[in-house]
């Protein structure tokens, strides 16, 4: 293929600035590093964080795959995975095991990660204090100085307005027992699966120019007070309507003509691999049977 | 009244601006009012030394610019001082100076010893929280991770300051004046603080509010025996809170005694015009 671009689009002297800062991230688990966020062919808001963090880290032998609130195909998704195809020639997939880096907006793939592969999560708002503290510098300080009443004190307010935590995705994380982080818009059903995960877990807000990290093995606890423990969304007596799975994270559907309402799995790719093993299960079924 | 004093204040300076060669030993000759002329630093307060006894409230008057309110701030660390010491009895024993410690430190002192009320609502509550949120953020900086338990105190505290639990999940933007200033002084409360700050709690609030307010104060004093400085421009407020009184002028103590005796007998020239300039 013939490349009209430097190597995943950036220069080198960006890519070494942009993984200085996911290494610092590393190194303090939670903390937000501030980074010189680049102008990128897509808009802010867009994925441009994850997608700085992606063509920093991506080499010539990954395998990428690109997730948008757990769908593989949409625009977004397939435009990402385009740029970075056009741009490095590295191969795309929509299987979660087969994939080396996997960036997403909002979800983590139902099949669990391993230690080769590093999850990439884009961030609209990093901060976890931002709804009661409208000041950077602020929030700074009170980082600082693990000075966390705002974030408890939003999920009171919760609580004494709505008799529950009422936050549907974006529930502050404690990591490392240090710093409160916002795990990205995704699920509380998510949050869990960032506890101890296998997976680096890199965390990108290109408007906000900032980049954080989970490492692997870390611990991630959800804000919850004693009387209140966290709750993941609850799909009990529920099932894909594809491909029958139980205990995933579920989209609501209502038929437009009959009015009933019915679930299918948000995680596309993984509804997909169950929907051909068991044609597979099947067609061995029916051979046999012959 | 006991012997050991909860609170000891040895020589806070605050100053705004570097000084300079002029104004190096801030004394009354060289400085206009508290502004040195020469390079414009503020002398906001000047060796200021006090005590406070447990159960005690003490009264701080003055004008406008003579240092009260900084001092106030000072102590509860908004403003860091330049120089001096503070003891508070129920931290390290009374044995650290509590301007030197760490600003982690500053914090755990204000949310479990401290207690403040400013004269503006608005810098000691969220106006767009819940009044018992408000309350319940101290209840939470201070450790509490039980709604349940927080949710109960908060009720009992805005009972206390007479606020209809009817109204408790509103947010204080929708009270009136002298109801701010009563969630203000129930979320102060919250945590049993040992001191309590009270800036110009009255000033702005009609006369009824006032004496509201005023009772309030002086009820939770006999109640809980918590010790109190009370800043205020108005003698009225003084004289019925205070059993002692510090007189500030341009920074500095001027006068100090039995709040009686000040009120009665002024010494100091100021202290005289402003106790007979009472209308």
């Amino acid at each position: 293929m013939q490349h009209t671009t430097h190597f995943a689009l950036f220069d080198e002297g960006s890519k070494k600035e942009i993984r200085r800062a996911i290494l610092k991230a590393v190194a303090i688990p939670g903390y937000q590093v501030p980074f010189a966020s680049r102008e990128m062919p897509i808009a802010r808001g867009w994925g441009t964080g994850g997608l700085q963090i992606t063509l920093s880290i991506i080499g010539k032998q990954d395998v990428l795959k690109v997730i948008d609130q757990g769908a593989d195909e949409s625009v977004n998704a397939v435009n990402i995975k385009k740029l970075v195809n056009k741009t490095t020639g590295v191969e795309t997939t929509i299987e979660t095991s087969e994939a080396t880096i996997i960036q997403s907006r909002h979800r983590i793939p139902e099949v669990s990660l391993t230690e080769k592969q590093i999850m990439v999560l884009q961030v609209p708002i990093p901060e976890p204090l931002r709804w009661v503290e409208p000041s950077e510098f602020k929030t700074k300080k009170l980082h600082a100085e693990k000075e966390y009443s705002g974030a408890w004190l939003q999920l009171f307010e919760q609580i004494m307005k709505y008799g529950k935590t009422a936050t549907n995705a974006d529930h502050p994380v404690l990591v490392h027992d240090r710093y409160v982080m916002a795990p990205s818009p995704i699920p509380r059903f998510d949050n869990q699966k960032m506890h101890q995960s296998e997976a680096l877990i890199l965390l990108g807000a290109g408007r906000e120019k900032k980049i954080y990290a989970v490492p692997p093995y870390t611990d991630v606890a959800s804000l919850a007070f004693e009387d209140y423990p966290f709750e993941v969304e609850s799909f009990d007596e529920k099932h894909c309507h594809h491909c029958q799975a139980t205990n995933v994270f579920m989209d609501e559907l209502v038929d437009q003509e009959t009015g009933e309402t019915y679930y299918q799995c948000n995680d596309t790719s993984y509804c997909l691999a169950r929907l051909n093993e068991q044609e597979t299960l099947l067609e061995v079924a029916v051979e046999h049977a012959r | 009244m006991q012997d050991k004093p909860i609170l000891q204040v040895k020589n806070l300076v605050k100053q705004y601006g570097s000084g300079c060669s002029v104004c190096a030993d801030a004394n009354d000759e060289v400085l206009e009012k508290n502004i040195c002329p020469h390079c414009r630093t503020v002398y906001a307060c000047r060796s200021i030394s006090f005590d406070v006894y447990p159960g005690e409230i003490l009264g701080i008057v003055g004008e406008s610019g003579s240092g009260k309110s900084t001092l106030m701030k000072c102590l509860y660390f908004d403003e860091t001082v330049t120089s001096g010491e503070g003891y508070m009895t129920p931290y390290e024993a009374g044995m650290a100076n509590v301007f030197e410690q760490s600003s982690q430190q500053q914090r755990l002192i204000r949310n479990t010893i401290l207690g403040m009320v400013y004269q503006n609502p608005v810098l000691g509550l969220k106006m767009d929280f819940s009044s018992v949120g408000n309350i319940a953020e101290k209840l939470i900086a201070a450790g509490d991770r039980n709604v349940q338990r927080m949710e109960t105190r908060s009720k009992v505290l805005l009972e206390h300051v007479h606020i209809p639990l009817t109204r408790m999940k509103d947010e204080p933007k929708k009270f009136s004046g002298g109801m701010q200033q009563r969630v203000q002084i129930a979320k102060a409360l919250s945590n049993n603080p040992p001191i309590l700050l009270l800036d110009e709690v009255t000033t702005g609030l009609d006369l009824s509010v006032q004496a509201s307010v005023l009772d309030l104060i002086k009820t939770i004093q006999r109640e809980l025996g918590i010790s109190m400085i009370v800043v205020s421009h108005d003698l009225a407020v003084i004289r019925m809170l205070a059993d002692r009184t510090i007189v500030m002028l341009n920074g500095k103590i001027i006068e100090q005694g039995l709040t009686d005796q000040i009120l009665e007998d002024p010494q100091h020239a100021y202290t005289q015009q402003l106790v007979y300039s009472l209308i």
